[in-house]
């Protein structure tokens, strides 16, 4: 989980549609689990879409495609809305995405991919065209995510934006840290503002 | 300095401001449920920590449990044994915990505002993006990841950016039939299902300060459809006279002190919102859903909506939603043949959605077709529900109350709609799948809901009152 975070360059895999919700991403019967086992969700996900209902593979969707395959997946607009499972970050963690790369994510799946050490990338309505564009032309060319710079690199095109992260989550994805780390170091304040609040 | 409603409830909670950072936010309530819990209380153990602060945290399992039977053990063995964990974390941890059968459980954001465990300026999170429910009583209250729970196990805090603020208004009078779903489905449908993303949104207007406190929980409920990181109302004399009395409400001199602060939390008059939106309630009638996203609704008596004008990328979206639903652009749902009701979920499983739907039910009978699946959000909606004697006209109608929880709001239970089967449903979301696999769900209000249940096919209950 992990995973110390530095600069990852990558071919991608293209899932133009917008709106993907985290139904989509793991659906409810797979939350079943109490356990975090990262294949178990890997191996799910975007179940409904991989597979038809009578469990052989669905040949048209992009996972189910040779042509595609690498650490990044690049998604439309408004990625992760809806329920705030988890799971949905472990299960593109446990398929072996470090980056998603999309022009809008919902707010609660963005937090739960940073905690599971998966990096969100915003990028520019016309720089995600031109992505999936080169994706397109080219399946074997590559994307250079710089967390250090932050940018984010289309090496088809040449093509370089700078994405947002805030001090504190870049050093703890650098450094494998999680939230959990730095709450416990600090007791005595939380203790402070309750009597504070009294 | 000016300040809105969520200034004030936020600034209160501050423990510290992280440098180039989150705010470190106490919270009051941890509410947990089975589903997104489990992997925290692994990590509290693998760490070897105790919950910092148990008297503040408050479990229950609503996901997975039946909704018949409920004395009985589960029968899907893994749904059990997640419901059993809830219950053995809770005792190892030392937390409050109502589970099956208790006469306390039920969803738990029906749950929280009945027993006075919510409280107006508290902040609240659960692992479930419906917490938003809870803002209804002047709260600040979102949604969070399992990590989230973990650190608020471990520590009462919470690291988060501070969203931005916004105020939606909705001036005038609700028309006849229409209820708070459908003012929710409305705003929605205007704003997109990533209109609000980033924002802490609070409701007001005439139409917020008419509405009842089930009403505003109907409306908090739906505001991370609109994606926004939570929703809330000032609370007000609606409020503090749903609150007093409750089991966990303030009482005596501690009701008095509590309510003087209570008064305090509104938004300053020339308080300023990053972004303000209005709507006319003149405009708004019953609303159904056509899509696969909760955004995607109109008014009943309109029709799907053409792809003129949508983009390309839009374009593939739009024709994968209508090509799952069954549904063609320019057509209208009025007439269209149903097959499954639900009435519940933590949008619409209180007692006043049951007083909705029982007014349409009344002196009919329940298509013969049609499957309908009536859920109350709690065991003490259900004796709501007894003692109004709601229970007997929907009897008299052919319909039958089960037992409380989630339910087919998203199927973790038994109650699954069948692929390809269509369900008019009072719950939140429409996704693909999501109240089973290859189900087709119309989100609507219980009176759309009741008039659907009784015809057999999409009507608009105006017709019908």
């Amino acid at each position: 989980m992990k995973q110390k975070f530095d600069i990852i360059t990558s071919t991608c895999v293209p899932l133009p549609l917008e709106n993907v919700d985290t139904d989509q991403i793991i659906p409810a019967r797979f939350l079943k689990a109490t356990t975090r086992e990262e294949k178990f969700f890997g191996d799910n996900l975007f179940r409904d879409w991989r597979y038809h209902a009578d469990g052989s593979l669905n040949k048209d969707f992009v996972l189910n495609d040779p042509t595609y395959s690498g650490q990044i997946l690049v998604a439309g607009k408004n990625f992760g809305s809806g329920s705030s499972r988890e799971h949905a970050a472990w299960a593109i963690a446990g398929y072996g995405f470090r980056v998603v790369v999309s022009s809008f994510f919902a707010d609660i799946h963005k937090n739960n991919e940073l905690n599971n050490f998966v990096l969100p990338v915003v990028v520019s309505e016309p720089f995600l065209a031109e992505l999936f564009a080169s994706i397109k032309e080219n399946p074997k060319m590559e994307v250079e995510v710089n967390l250090p710079e932050q940018t984010i690199t289309n090496k088809a095109t040449g093509k370089s934006e700078h994405f947002e992260i805030n001090g504190y989550k870049k050093h703890c994805l650098m450094n494998g840290l999680d939230d959990i780390d730095f709450l416990l170091t600090n007791k005595d304040k939380i203790e402070a503002w309750e009597e504070a609040s009294r | 300095m000016a300040n809105t409603l969520f200034d004030k409830i936020w600034d209160a909670h501050v423990v510290q401001n992280v440098e180039d950072g989150p705010t470190q936010l106490y919270i009051d309530r941890l509410y947990c449920h089975e589903v997104t819990s489990p992997q925290a209380f692994a990590g509290m153990r693998a760490r070897g920590l105790k919950c910092f602060r148990p008297d503040h945290i408050y479990c229950m399992p609503d996901h997975n449990t039946p909704t018949h039977d409920q004395d009985k053990p589960i029968e899907d063995p893994v749904s059990r044994t997640q419901v059993d964990t809830l219950a053995k974390n809770a005792a190892d941890f030392g937390l409050e915990h109502f589970g099956m059968m208790d006469k306390r459980n039920g969803i738990i954001h029906v749950v929280g505002p009945e027993r006075g465990l919510t409280l107006p300026g508290m902040t609240i999170v659960c692992g479930d993006s419906h917490t938003s429910t809870h803002g209804a009583m002047g709260a600040v209250a979102f949604g969070i990841g399992t990590s989230e729970v973990e650190m608020v196990l471990a520590s009462q805090c919470i690291l988060q950016a501070r969203p931005k603020t916004m105020r939606i208004r909705i001036e005038g009078e609700l028309k006849k039939g229409v209820t708070a779903k459908d003012v929710a489905l409305y705003m929605m449908s205007k704003m997109t299902t990533s209109g609000a993303t980033g924002y802490f949104v609070e409701y007001a207007g005439a139409v917020v300060r008419n509405l009842t406190m089930e009403g505003r929980l109907t409306l908090c409920n739906l505001s991370i459809e609109m994606g926004a990181r939570g929703g809330m109302v000032a609370p007000d004399e609606t409020t503090f006279a749903y609150i007093k009395g409750r089991e966990h409400a303030p009482k005596g001199e501690a009701w008095d002190k509590a309510v003087a602060y209570w008064k305090t939390l509104k938004s300053d008059e020339d308080a300023v919102f990053d972004k303000e939106v209005q709507f006319d309630a003149a405009d708004i009638e019953p609303m159904i859903t056509y899509g696969t996203n909760p955004g995607m609704g109109m008014g009943i008596t309109q029709s799907v909506p053409m792809m003129e004008g949508m983009s390309e990328q839009a374009k593939i979206s739009y024709t994968k939603s209508l090509d799952y639903m069954g549904f063609r652009p320019g057509e209208s749902l009025l007439g269209k043949k149903i097959d499954y009701v639900f009435l519940g979920a933590c949008t619409n499983g209180r007692i006043e959605d049951f007083r909705a739907f029982a007014s349409i039910a009344k002196g009919r009978r329940k298509a013969e077709h049609v499957v309908a699946w009536l859920v109350p959000g709690s065991w003490m909606v259900d004796a709501q529900i007894r003692e109004e004697g709601l229970d007997k006209v929907l009897e008299e109608a052919g319909f039958e109350i089960r037992q409380p929880g989630c339910s087919a709001c998203l199927a973790m239970n038994d109650d699954k709609i069948p692929a390809g089967k269509y369900s008019v449903s009072t719950s939140n979301r429409n996704f693909e799948g999501r109240q089973g696999p290859g189900a087709r769900t119309m989100l609507a209000s219980p009176l759309v809901a009741a008039a659907a249940a009784v015809t057999g096919v999409i009507t608009d209950p105006r017709t019908l009152l």
